[in-house]
């Protein structure tokens, strides 16, 4: 599973465009985001949490039918799949390969371009904190996605319109912690919900892509 | 009786209900009962609505608007049960293997989806007149909106695929992931907003009801809406079935002239 997990993040790194691609596009939407409601900064300090949230969301949805779709196509996905790990594992750990090269670089990039977006001063580290709990669930969710279509031909757009809705909980605490925490408020609750989805994730989402993949490889 | 006799006694009481998943059976049944029922819906819809639209008194703080209730609430029930159902049907097609239950899933999601979209239109015909606003980001409308995009999903997975026992697979495993989604999103939403909504319209909590004049023909009302869901299930459950047929004679065609 090791080796699986370096292999993941070697072709990641180094077939073009994989890596850098996410943290590209998050910089353009955080860029964006002041040419289409002015550049006034009480605005951008206000709505700061939300779109560092919404920028990191849409750069992790950019890079997720890589997850499988390529093994898939040269048939190592079924080389995996007949290999002597469980199919949850190696969902697993290509989620996780997804985090560490597309996930950890926005939640490290985040605080940066928070000065982009005139984020208030303790936002920057709740920024960091929120998206670090709440990028592992993204990934996970997104494998569970790329599983249900990875069949497909062009499934790209359809894997946007399955995933979305499924991002929605995580976005509601993940920018609400970040929020109430900028605000001066208790933000325990969000917190709380929002590791909470993660572990879940983490722990059954597994299941549901490796019988997806079961079924798409049948 | 021993216990393995009793298993056996308990499988063969549950197996009169699986009967009813064999296709040919559920053509005869369903085209027995479709005329009936089709006729019991028209007519339970019709009272509720002429009841509820001319022989109930005007609210006082809502004017005749309020009459838009009656539209609704039950579309509102039928767009969520929709949903169970679909659920319920997918969990029966992944364990047993019954292409009806598969297909009635399938034919339930578009009516489900208009039912959602009957709620959201009528709640802001009702919402511009009574809070000044098309669209409010409230928790309710906020969650049925959401509703609409989980079967928007759903319907493109299986337009998408094009083998229908993969479709029906995938689609079973969405569903079942969605709703555990679908009811997180309910509560992430209510601890995100406070709503302009008002409560339950009906709960067992006799505080909380509207009053008798509405209730009854509002009751009658999601029995219509209810029937007429069933109806066009079935109807549209048929379809696919002979859909299903019509391929399969095709594919031996085809078959035959190779």
């Amino acid at each position: 599973m090791i080796a699986l997990l370096a292999r993941d993040i070697r072709l990641a790194l180094r077939a073009g465009g994989g890596f850098g691609l996410g943290l590209a596009f998050f910089l353009i939407v955080v860029t964006l985001v002041p040419f289409g409601v002015g550049p006034e900064s009480d605005i951008l300090t206000r709505i700061a949490p939300g779109i560092l949230w919404i920028g990191a969301l849409l750069a992790c949805l950019l890079s997720l039918d890589r997850i499988f779709q390529l093994d898939f196509e040269d048939g190592s996905l079924d080389l995996l799949a007949t290999a002597p790990i469980p199919m949850e594992g190696i969902v697993a750990v290509k989620a996780l390969a997804h985090w560490i090269t597309t996930g950890l670089p926005l939640v490290i990039a985040a605080p940066l371009l928070g000065v982009l977006m005139n984020l208030a001063q303790p936002g920057h580290g709740w920024i960091f904190v929120t998206l670090l709990i709440g990028t592992p669930a993204l990934s996970m969710i997104g494998a569970f996605g790329a599983a249900l279509t990875v069949g497909l031909k062009r499934g790209g757009l359809l894997l946007s319109l399955l995933v979305l809705p499924l991002y929605m909980p995580t976005l509601i605490f993940g920018a609400e912690a970040a929020t109430r925490a900028i605000d001066g408020f208790d933000n325990t609750t969000p917190l709380m919900m929002l590791a909470g989805i993660t572990l879940a994730s983490v722990a059954l989402l597994p299941f549901a892509a490796a019988a997806a993949l079961r079924i798409n490889l049948r | 009786m021993s216990a393995p006799n009793r298993t056996r006694q308990a499988r063969d009481n549950i197996n009169w209900l699986w009967e009813w998943a064999n296709p040919v059976k559920f053509m005869w049944f369903s085209g027995l009962v479709l005329p009936w029922l089709a006729g019991l819906t028209a007519l339970v819809m019709a009272t509720s609505l002429i009841w509820g639209f001319f022989f109930t008194p005007e609210a006082v703080n809502f004017g005749t608007s309020v009459k838009i209730l009656y539209v609704h609430v039950p579309s509102a029930t039928v767009a969520i049960s929709a949903w169970f159902m679909m659920v319920v049907a997918s969990v029966i097609w992944l364990i047993r293997r019954h292409h009806v239950s598969a297909l009635a899933a399938k034919a339930a999601a578009p009516v489900g989806t208009v039912m959602t979209l009957i709620a959201l239109a009528t709640g802001a015909l009702w919402g511009q007149p009574m809070w000044g606003t098309w669209w409010a980001w409230d928790p309710r409308l906020t969650s049925f909106l959401i509703l609409f995009l989980f079967y928007l999903g759903y319907m493109a997975l299986w337009a998408a695929i094009e083998d229908p026992d993969t479709a029906a697979d995938l689609t079973s495993v969405l569903a079942i992931v969605g709703s555990v989604f679908a009811v997180l999103s309910r509560y992430a939403v209510n601890f995100w907003n406070q709503g302009l909504h008002q409560g339950a319209s009906l709960s067992l909590d006799k505080e909380e009801n509207v009053a008798d004049t509405y209730w009854i023909p509002l009751v009658i009302g999601i029995a219509g809406f209810m029937l007429f869901f069933i109806t066009l299930v079935f109807i549209r459950t048929r379809t696919e079935i002979r859909l299903r047929r019509v391929h399969a004679l095709e594919l031996r065609e085809r078959m035959a002239d190779a």
